[in-house]
Order: structure tokens, then C-alpha cells, then sequence
């Protein structure tokens, strides 16, 4: 069916990007770059380890509960969602 | 009342608590055992999934690792939170669509052959029993440490509980009994690390404490306060890690992609009503398990200051109570090599291997090491897991906080134990059982075998706790490599890939798990002398080789799939199904 393939690829696309953004700060920020942001001093902390230790897991929350947001808009949008009584 | 009543009072009235939820909340189908019935709110299976989750290892033990492993310490803090979101996004929904009952079921539909979830069940049994052993060490300690019961009766104690409210209520009971625990980990986790907060920066909240300067009127922050100590005894920075980035990098993965696939957790998105109540439910789960990862760094660097400050240079009839209590259960061990009565840390290991002590007790009333001494100026034995636990006392504070820190030591590990359990116990009674050896099961019988297979699991898990094999740190990397290898590639292409098939699925897990399992052996037990850096393959150690065996699995999974059969037809169409939120069942055993 059209419909849902289209579906299938907006959920996709949003995975794809949240995903991205979950890579970059904890594999990114928090491991790869953490030498060079480390010389930025932040709150008390170096940069790189608050990205490590504290900034990537806030994060991974907001990124969750961003989905589920979105997530829900796609839904109504192609006519999937399970929330009818709402 | 002292700590020692203190604690009893509140292990009773906790204990009281998870009993009289099991009592309300019998389960008496097998929907309400495997599953509660699908019908728990999100914020509730957050918080359950949160307890679940977040084990005696979690709230006893990370925060002390972080305490000797500074920046290192991130492959916890960061692996342990970030499978949420892989799970929340690639796994959860989906699997919550499916409807069905276990994780295995999962492998039997999708891959349509015995033969995988066969497989699936071996190797949630495998992950699930290493991880029952750590929990059971965490109560015996707890039980041995804080209220003197010998650790087998502690571990006594502790079966029981669990087999009132496992066996009884299964799912449902585990879940409410969760939330309970949830509520008292994370009190007993919050309330010394504020405390100890506010004494060392007079700040309240942990997070920004750990940023904070030191109320000691030196002008340094906690972190550079604990860099210069550090290195002026000799250790490498705290803010700066010792191991390289590629194996930081892939033991993080590994811990993430391995969080992803862990049966227990999983099984958990199972429970509520909807799809979007799956989703929803996996951002709460990291809220909550959030709060306790985001202060383990600020009690992991607080421990390690108020324990260098405390111990170093000072003469042990001099030295605080906690230091003699540990060491009387030989967490701590103490070996004088310069002859001057007082203790002094620096980095290595002070003699070979754990303490062991001789009867006899030196003249200041410390215990003789036996063990040879080694050539470095360190003298201090002492066990990561006591960091948590000790804390308090180390910090000095009221008798009743240490009281709640062992009262949520026992929370934090029962409710790991029993969401394991559980799983061990539906995998045999539901997938062993019903789907594979005995297909004409009743209702009634198939939960029968359910509360039997709990209890015998129990029993194992017991035994496991009491006279525990000394390999268990060491397989703490299977868990985590067997399920990032096996089980979480196989879940994401039958959910994301329309043309796996049996073939392609079974020989890629066949593949990771033969490749993770061989590595691990052969560093852990065959060749011990030879783990280390310039031996492991791209300078991955044997905990992070989840990450090379998922991507095996993966690459093998895909070619062989191309090379056979497409699946069925009316498997094609359930990845369709699944794929759409709309009409997701409640399972029940009727189809």
C-alpha cells in the first residue's frame, strides 16, 4: 500500500536523524573529540568529559522523548496511530 | 537506634512492602504471569524497567569503578544509558506491535523454524544466569556487611523474597514490586550523594557539585582538586583515561547495542497497552535510570577524594572505623611494606592477588597480609564495590542514611534478580515447553511450569550467590557481548530488513556468538597473560569484541540471506504488520 510505505520511509528519515545526533554527541563529543574539546573549560568541568559523563545522557533523553512526539504527528498523519480515543 | 537496628528496621519494612504487592497482585493466567496483561501505564513501566534495569552492579558498583577509573569510567555511564535510545527507536515499538509473549517468540515467528528460537533461548539462558550470580553477590555482601547474617543466610533471605513475589505474581507481581524498589534505590542513591555534596562544595545537587569548587577555600574545582591529588601520588589524571580511544569506543557500543538486546529489558515493552505507549515508556525508563547515572560521576568522584584524604599518610590506630570493618570482611587489606604504621596509597596493586590474612593480628591491631608483597610503594587493597556502600561512613554521615544505602542495595539487586528470573522461567515453561517439546499444553499447566521453572531458577541463582564460581566479574563481558553479537542484529534485521531469512538470521547469529564467545575464552581463561593491548585485535579488548561480533553477524546475516530463499509470503507480511502501530493485541495464549 502507498500509504504506508511512505510512512515507512518519514519514520526512517526521523530515525536516521535522531540517530546521527545520538552518535555525534556521545561517540563524537564524548570519545572521539574529547581531547580537543577538553581545552574549553565548562561549569568547573572540561568540556569533553561533561559531554561524556553528563551532556550525552541528557541528551539521549531529549531525544526519546522528541520521537515520541513526532513520532506521534506521523502517525495521525498517515492514518496509523493507535491512540483513537484521544 | 544504631545503624545496625536502623538498617534491620528498614530492610524489614521494605521487605513487608514487595511481600504484601506479591499478595495483591497474584497472577492468574499466564497472560497476567508472562505479561501482566499488557496493561501497565508507561510512567509505571518506566519506573519497572528502571529497576529492572539497574542492578546491584549499577547502584553497588559503578560508581566505585568510576571512582578508580575516572574518564574511563564513561563506557559505563554512556553504554548502560545509550541503548535506550537504539532500543526506543529500532526495537521497542516494533516488538511491542508483534504481541507477543517472550523474546524468543520473537526469533520462532519472524525466523519461522524451531531452530531459532531455540538458539534465542540458549542465549537469553546464558545472558540471564550471569547476571542472576552478580545480583545474589550483592545481597550476600549487603546482608554480611551491614547486618552481620553469614552471606548464606543473607542469600537465603533474599530467595525467599523473591520467590514470594516471582512465583506468585510473575509479571505482574514483578512490575508493581519494581516500581516499590525503584522508589527506594533511588532515595537511598539521592540522599547521600546530596549530602556528601553539600559538605564538599555546599552545594545541593550532585550533578552541579562535581563542577563546583571545593569548600576548602583552595579555589579548585572538585575535578581539578582530584587531577593534582591524584597525580602527586602518582596516578594518571582523573579527567583523562588510561585506555585507548578505539577500545573506549568499542566497549561503549558494545555496552549499548548488548543494552538493546538483553532479553530482561526487552521483555519489559511487552507489558503496556500500546505501541505508543512502548515509546513512550522507553523515555521514561531513562528518566528515571538517568537520575542515578547522572549523579554516579559526582559520587564516583567525591568517594575517590574523601578516600585519598582520609586513608593516605595516616597511621592506622588513627584511621576511621569504616577502613577497620571493611577490612575485617577483607574488602580492604593493608600491608605495611616501609614499617611506619601508617597507610599509604599510590597506584598498583600492593601484593599479589586478593588478601589473604594471616590469624594472628599485628600489634596496632591490623590483619597480617600473607600475600607477597609487590615492588610498588602502594600498600592499600581495595575492593571497587565497596565505594558505594562505604560511602557514607567514609563521609561520616547520620546512622540512618547508611541504613537507607543498604536498604536500597537490596532493592536494586531483587528486582534485577527477579526480572531475570523471570524470563529464564517463561523461556523454559512458554518456548521450551509449549512451543517446542509439549505443544498440548493448557493454560493452567503451562503456568504450573512457569512458577516451577522460577523456583528452580531461584534455586540455582542461589547457589550461585552463595558459593559464587571466581570467574563471575570476568563473564559480566559475555552477558553483554552474547546478546550485542546474537541477539540485537538478529532482532533489527527482522524488524528493518523485509528479505532476511531463517538462513541468513541463524548463521549470523551462529557466527557472532562462535567469534565473541572464542575471543572472550581465549583472553579470559586460555591465555590470560596475554590479554592486553598489543595482542587484542584492532586494540579491542574482550569487553568491547560485542561491537566487532555484531558487525560480523550483520555483514554474514545479509550476504547469506541474498544467497538463499526469500521468506514466506505470510512472513513478509508480519514485518509489514509490525511496522504499523495501528491495532496492536493484548496477547493471549489463544492464537
Amino acid at each position: 500500500m502507498r500509504g504506508e510505505q511512505d510512512y515507512w520511509k518519514a519514520n526512517l528519515k526521523l530515525v536516521a536523524k535522531l540517530l546521527t545526533i545520538w552518535f555525534i554527541v556521545s561517540f563524537g563529543f564524548g570519545i572521539i573529540l574529547v581531547d580537543q574539546l577538553n581545552q574549553i573549560p565548562f561549569f568547573g568541568f572540561k568540556l569533553g568529559f561533561w559531554w561524556a559523563q553528563q551532556g550525552s545522557i541528557y541528551v539521549f533523553i531529549g531525544l526519546i522523548f522528541y520521537y515520541v512526539r513526532k513520532m506521534k504527528q506521523i502517525d495521525r498523519a498517515f492514518d496509523v496511530s493507535d491512540d483513537e480515543d484521544e | 537506634m544504631d545503624a545496625q537496628n536502623l538498617t534491620y528496621l528498614f530492610v524489614f519494612l521494605s521487605f513487608s512492602l514487595y511481600i504484601g504487592i506479591a499478595i495483591w497482585s497474584k497472577a492468574g493466567s499466564t497472560s497476567e504471569f508472562y505479561v501482566a496483561s499488557g496493561g501497565v501505564h508507561p510512567i509505571a513501566n518506566g519506573m519497572a524497567t528502571a529497576a529492572d534495569w539497574m542492578s546491584a552492579a549499577s547502584f553497588i558498583s559503578m560508581a566505585g569503578i568510576i571512582a578508580f577509573m575516572g574518564y574511563d569510567g564513561t563506557v559505563y555511564l554512556m553504554g548502560w544509558t545509550g541503548g535506550y535510545v537504539i532500543l526506543a527507536l529500532l526495537l521497542a515499538p516494533y516488538l511491542r506491535k508483534f504481541g507477543q509473549f517472550t523474546v524468543p517468540d520473537f526469533f520462532g515467528s519472524r525466523y519461522y523454524s524451531t531452530g531459532a528460537r531455540v538458539v534465542a533461548v540458549i542465549c537469553l539462558i546464558v545472558i540471564s544466569f550471569t547476571y542472576v550470580a552478580g545480583q545474589m553477590r550483592g545481597v550476600g555482601i549487603v546482608f554480611s556487611q551491614f547486618l552481620n547474617i553469614p552471606i548464606f543466610w543473607g542469600v537465603v533471605v533474599g530467595m525467599s523474597i523473591v520467590f514470594m513475589y516471582a512465583v506468585l505474581g510473575g509479571m505482574k507481581g514483578i512490575t508493581y514490586t519494581q516500581v516499590a524498589q525503584y522508589c527506594v534505590l533511588i532515595f537511598a542513591y539521592l540522599v547521600p550523594a546530596i549530602f556528601i555534596s553539600l559538605m564538599i562544595t555546599g552545594i545541593p545537587i550532585p550533578q552541579v557539585g562535581l563542577g563546583a569548587e571545593v569548600n576548602d577555600g583552595s579555589g579548585l574545582s572538585v575535578l581539578q582538586k582530584l587531577d593534582n591529588t591524584l597525580i602527586e601520588l602518582g596516578f594518571s589524571a582523573y579527567t583523562e583515561g588510561v585506555k585507548s580511544k578505539i577500545d573506549v569506543f568499542a566497549i561503549t557500543m558494545a555496552l549499548m547495542i548488548g543494552t538493546a538486546g538483553l532479553p530482561h529489558v526487552i521483555v519489559r515493552f511487552f507489558t503496556v497497552p500500546k505501541v505508543s505507549d512502548a515509546r513512550k515508556s522507553a523515555g521514561y525508563a531513562l528518566l528515571f535510570i538517568a537520575l542515578l547515572y547522572t549523579t554516579a560521576p559526582a559520587v564516583g568522584a567525591f568517594a575517590r577524594l574523601n578516600f585519598v584524604e582520609t586513608i593516605h599518610n595516616t597511621s592506622y590506630t588513627q584511621v576511621a572505623g569504616w577502613f577497620k570493618s571493611w577490612e575485617n570482611i577483607g574488602l580492604i587489606g593493608w600491608k605495611d611494606k616501609n614499617q611506619d604504621g601508617k597507610i599509604q596509597y599510590h597506584p598498583g596493586a600492593p601484593f599479589e592477588g586478593k588478601p589473604s590474612f594471616a590469624d594472628d593480628r599485628r600489634p596496632d591491631g591490623s590483619r597480617e597480609v600473607t600475600n607477597t608483597p609487590t615492588e610498588s610503594r602502594n600498600e592499600v587493597y581495595v575492593d571497587r564495590d565497596i565505594m558505594v556502600l562505604a560511602n557514607p561512613e567514609i563521609a561520616a554521615l547520620p546512622a540512618w542514611v547508611i541504613a537507607l544505602v543498604a536498604a536500597g542495595g537490596l532493592a536494586a539487586a531483587l528486582s534485577t534478580a527477579a526480572g531475570l528470573l523471570l524470563v529464564i522461567s517463561t523461556s523454559v515453561s512458554h518456548d521450551l515447553m509449549k512451543k517446542t517439546l509439549a505443544k498440548g499444553l493448557t493454560d493452567r499447566q503451562e503456568l504450573f511450569f512457569a512458577r516451577l521453572a522460577a523456583a528452580v531458577a531461584i534455586l540455582i541463582a542461589g547457589y550461585l550467590g552463595i558459593d559464587p564460581p571466581g570467574f563471575v566479574a570476568q563473564v559480566v563481558a559475555f552477558a553483554f557481548g552474547l546478546a550485542a553479537a546474537s541477539l540485537f542484529p538478529a532482532i533489527l534485521l527482522g524488524i528493518f530488513d523485509r528479505r532476511m531469512n531463517k538462513e541468513g538470521a541463524i548463521s549470523g547469529m551462529a557466527c557472532g556468538l562462535i567469534f565473541c564467545f572464542s575471543y572472550i575464552v581465549f583472553f579470559k581463561f586460555i591465555s590470560p597473560e596475554m590479554n592486553s593491548a598489543n595482542h587484542w585485535w584492532f586494540g579491542i579488548s574482550p569487553e568491547g569484541i560485542g561491537t566487532l561480533g555484531a558487525l560480523l553477524n550483520l555483514a554474514i546475516a545479509m550476504t547469506v540471506s541474498r544467497l538463499t530463499a526469500a521468506p514466506p509470503p505470510n512472513v513478509v507480511a508480519l514485518v509489514d504488520e509490525i511496522r504499523i502501530p495501528k491495532g496492536a493485541m493484548t496477547p493471549s495464549n489463544s492464537h
